[in-house]
């Protein structure tokens, strides 16, 4: 039976995310810690229940098991309904064949029998890789107002940064009349934030011609986007002004999360009309021991501090050891830090142990690179490692 | 073995009058981002217990809403769950219950109505983390009509004057039971929990009726020490009873200490669940210099905290110095303010450059939404 909804999203969370090395060897990019408490999945779900969009398909593919279970019954976002609500999409077995998703206008095509389900009016597409906050509703009203066929979201970069982004050029009603991956010699400076907002009927046909292409890369920016463009289709660009950091590598990831602390951070999470939902670990609240000292930090639930910590960001149940010192890090859930370590501008994964007396990475001020200390591993008493460290638990 | 729950959520307020003016017992908040019914609804759960029935009497709007459906407790359940029981009694009789016996008049319905074999009762005033599947089997074991979970302790006669102290034998059956003795020293005393059948407090309670009764702990509990085998189950481990205002500030203030904290949050599988809210992490400025204290997420802090208790959302200002006290949710301290031994209800606002002081056995209380 189906039960309509006017827009759904579809969230493309499949990918590896390999340039975060360790951070990603086993979880999928989306289920990455971010700002303390989150995952990176949380901002665009919050995005669509605070837009008003309560259906909510979320692709997987790579690694998705944390993923999945983080996401469970969409509860954490009010994405559990009856009808609706969020639901995660893996790769699967069919009656003619199985395929894993082979690009990202592929996986939406393998789920089309899904967005039927809701007979939509427009579909949503997102990517699981962003921070930012964002009203689709609003997206989708110029959508709308404008009879558009697509909708792509773009955002002003700097012109020495263009080159690494989906360039558009638009006219001056917004309608794009140009679109360029990269180009060598962009020609505007506004870029594709990989947020788009079709027409069902449109997306439908365009994916089915796509997939009946040998040669395609089945994959929206390469493929679908010219099609559409090429066929003289009403393509509209969408201005959004506001936050929008790319955290695919360990150097914006890094950034994205020092974008939190300070008196007048770029991203606020003190914002109650919109606020960032994730699924709250049980934890009693953070216990500042005599001897602490916590400085232009974020610290989560359950983090017992007895050292001191500088410009950093601890995720829950974190323990910081007597005369330990953090400075300019990012330190994910549950890991414990010994006493004596010194931590230097680096990122730690969950649950690893370092022992006491280590020194990792080397200060900011002397312009390191980031150390990474992957999940569970334990960094043995007195080890130093320096910085551009990748360290890993081996299988 | 299946068992319910009743809580009852509205006695012994009377001890700490200026945190429960507007709010059941059990809705009082406690260590920082926790209310005192989590404590006992989380003991419940933490023993298998998958319905639980919350006896309130009034002002229990901001209970309701905190306990909500149950889920944080994984009670919000097709079979069992949490259900609230409000006042219910006869059209002609108006006035309120005033005693445990006629709460429990009260929800005959309900209890007539359950299944399950065994009944725990809880008051919502004392804060501790216990195994109750222990105290069930001890139950079963010595083959008890009802066991009682008490705790044994150096008391003085102040303090066991507001208490139920009981003399056991050697196997631990209750000889005895007094109510508020004039009496001093170690002591056995109850803490407020209950095991027993359910048929037999549905027995208990019909015949108390019956009797005209008034007292559950005289006219049930110590008139029957020989005629029922009732048992003392001894709980060991941290505990914090919150009767009067400076109780509240010290058992608060118990906290600021790894090895409560181990007690009472850190039993392996027996976590306190609460209501979630989902509050950012807690944010210290470059100029916030915290020092032995117990923060809940939400914070920002901007200023020196000292020796105190953070609920959610609160928020230190520039160069204010605050040591010693407790901030309930959303309080706002202003720049420059200076307190020590506050205690502050929710959404209080203290503007900039004020200065507040108590002392430990008289701390300054500021009511739920001051302005100062």
């Amino acid at each position: 039976m189906i039960h309509r909804k006017e827009t759904i999203a579809m969230l493309l969370a499949g990918g590896q995310g390999s340039r975060l090395y360790a951070l990603t060897s086993n979880i999928a990019k989306p289920a990455v810690t971010f700002g303390g408490k989150y995952r990176i999945i949380d901002f665009p779900l919050s995005n669509c229940i605070n837009s008003g969009i309560d259906t909510v398909g979320v692709l997987t593919q790579y690694q998705p098991l944390v993923l999945n279970e983080y996401i469970g019954n969409g509860q954490p976002w009010d994405l559990d309904r009856t009808y609706g609500g969020v639901h995660v999409l893996p790769p699967y077995q069919a009656k003619k064949k199985s395929e894993w998703y082979k690009g990202t206008a592929n996986a939406i095509y393998q789920n089309l029998h899904f967005i039927n389900r809701y007979d939509p009016e427009n579909v949503v597409i997102l990517s699981g890789d962003h921070i930012y906050k964002m009203d689709y509703a609003a997206m989708v009203d110029f959508h709308n107002e404008h009879n558009a066929d697509c909708t792509i979201a773009v955002i002003q970069v700097p012109m020495k940064e263009a080159s690494r982004f989906g360039i558009m050029t638009a006219d001056e009603n917004g309608k794009i009349v140009e679109f360029e991956e990269k180009p060598k010699a962009p020609k505007s400076d506004l870029a594709s934030m990989g947020i788009y907002v079709f027409r069902k009927d449109v997306l439908e046909r365009y994916l089915i011609e796509d997939e009946a292409d040998p040669k395609s890369s089945n994959d929206f920016g390469k493929n679908i986007i010219p099609n559409m463009l090429r066929d003289g289709k009403c393509m509209m660009a969408y201005r959004f002004e506001g936050y929008w950091k790319d955290v695919g590598t360990i150097d914006s990831l890094w950034h994205a999360n020092m974008d939190l602390i300070g008196e007048n951070p770029a991203m606020d999470l003190f914002d109650p009309p919109w606020p960032i939902h994730s699924r709250n670990p049980i934890e009693p609240p953070q216990f500042i021991a005599e001897e602490a000292s916590v400085e232009n930090s974020m610290l989560g639930g359950g983090c017992r501090v007895y050292g001191t910590v500088v410009n950093s960001l601890l995720s829950s149940g974190v323990t910081i050891g007597r005369g330990a010192v953090i400075r300019d890090s990012v330190i994910f859930a549950n890991t414990v830090i010994g006493d004596g370590c010194v931590v230097d501008h680096s990122i730690i994964d969950e649950n690893v142990v370092i022992e006491k007396d280590c020194k990792i990475g080397l200060p900011l001020k002397d312009k390191s690179k980031i150390a990474v200390i992957g999940r569970d591993c334990v960094v043995k008493e007195g080890s130093i490692l320096l910085d551009d460290t990748m360290m890993e638990v081996d299988d | 073995m299946s068992t319910v729950g009743i809580i009852f959520t509205n006695l012994h307020g009377k001890n700490v009058p200026e945190l429960v003016r507007l709010r059941t017992m059990g809705s009082v908040p406690f260590a920082g981002r926790y209310r005192l019914v989590d404590f006992v609804l989380s003991n419940m759960v933490n023993s298998g217990v998958t319905k639980v029935g919350i006896i309130t009497k009034y002002n229990y709007q901001s209970l309701m809403y905190h306990v909500g459906s149950g889920k944080e407790w994984d009670l919000a359940r097709k079979n069992g769950g949490l259900i609230m029981l409000p006042p219910y009694g006869a059209p002609t009789n108006d006035r309120l219950y005033s005693t445990r016996l006629e709460a429990l008049k009260g929800v005959m319905g309900f209890l007539n109505r359950c299944k399950e074999e065994y009944v725990i009762m809880s008051d919502c005033d004392k804060v501790f983390n216990i195994d109750l599947d222990k105290a069930i089997e001890q139950h079963k074991a010595t083959n008890a009509d009802i066991t009682l979970v008490y705790r044994r302790a150096v008391l003085t006669r102040e303090e066991a004057s507001q208490l139920s102290i009981i003399r056991t034998g050697e196997d631990g059956r209750v000889n005895e039971l007094l109510v508020r003795p004039n009496l001093a020293g170690e002591l056995d005393h109850l803490v407020n929990v209950v095991i027993l059948r359910r048929q037999l407090l549905v027995t208990l309670v019909a015949d108390a009726i019956s009797h005209g009764f008034k007292s559950f702990e005289m006219d049930i509990l110590a008139a029957n020490t020989s005629r029922m085998r009732i048992f003392g189950y001894q709980y060991e481990g941290y505990y914090a009873d919150l009767n009067s205002l400076a109780a509240y500030f010290k058992c608060s203030m118990d906290l600021l200490n790894e090895e409560v904290i181990d007690a009472l949050f850190g039993q392996e599988n027996r976590p306190i669940y609460t209501k979630v809210k989902d509050s950012p992490p807690t944010k210290y400025s470059a100029n916030a210099k915290v020092k032995n204290s117990f923060i809940a997420d939400g914070c920002y802090i901007e200023g020196t905290v000292e020796n105190c208790i953070l609920f959610r959302g609160v928020k230190i200002g520039k160069g204010a110095v605050v040591k010693n006290c407790i901030l309930m949710q959303d309080t706002c301290i202003g720049a420059d303010a200076e307190l020590d031994c506050v205690i502050s209800d929710k959404n209080v606002y203290v503007k900039d450059r004020r200065k507040l002081a108590g002392c430990e056995t008289l701390p300054f209380f500021i009511a739920k939404g001051s302005m100062v």
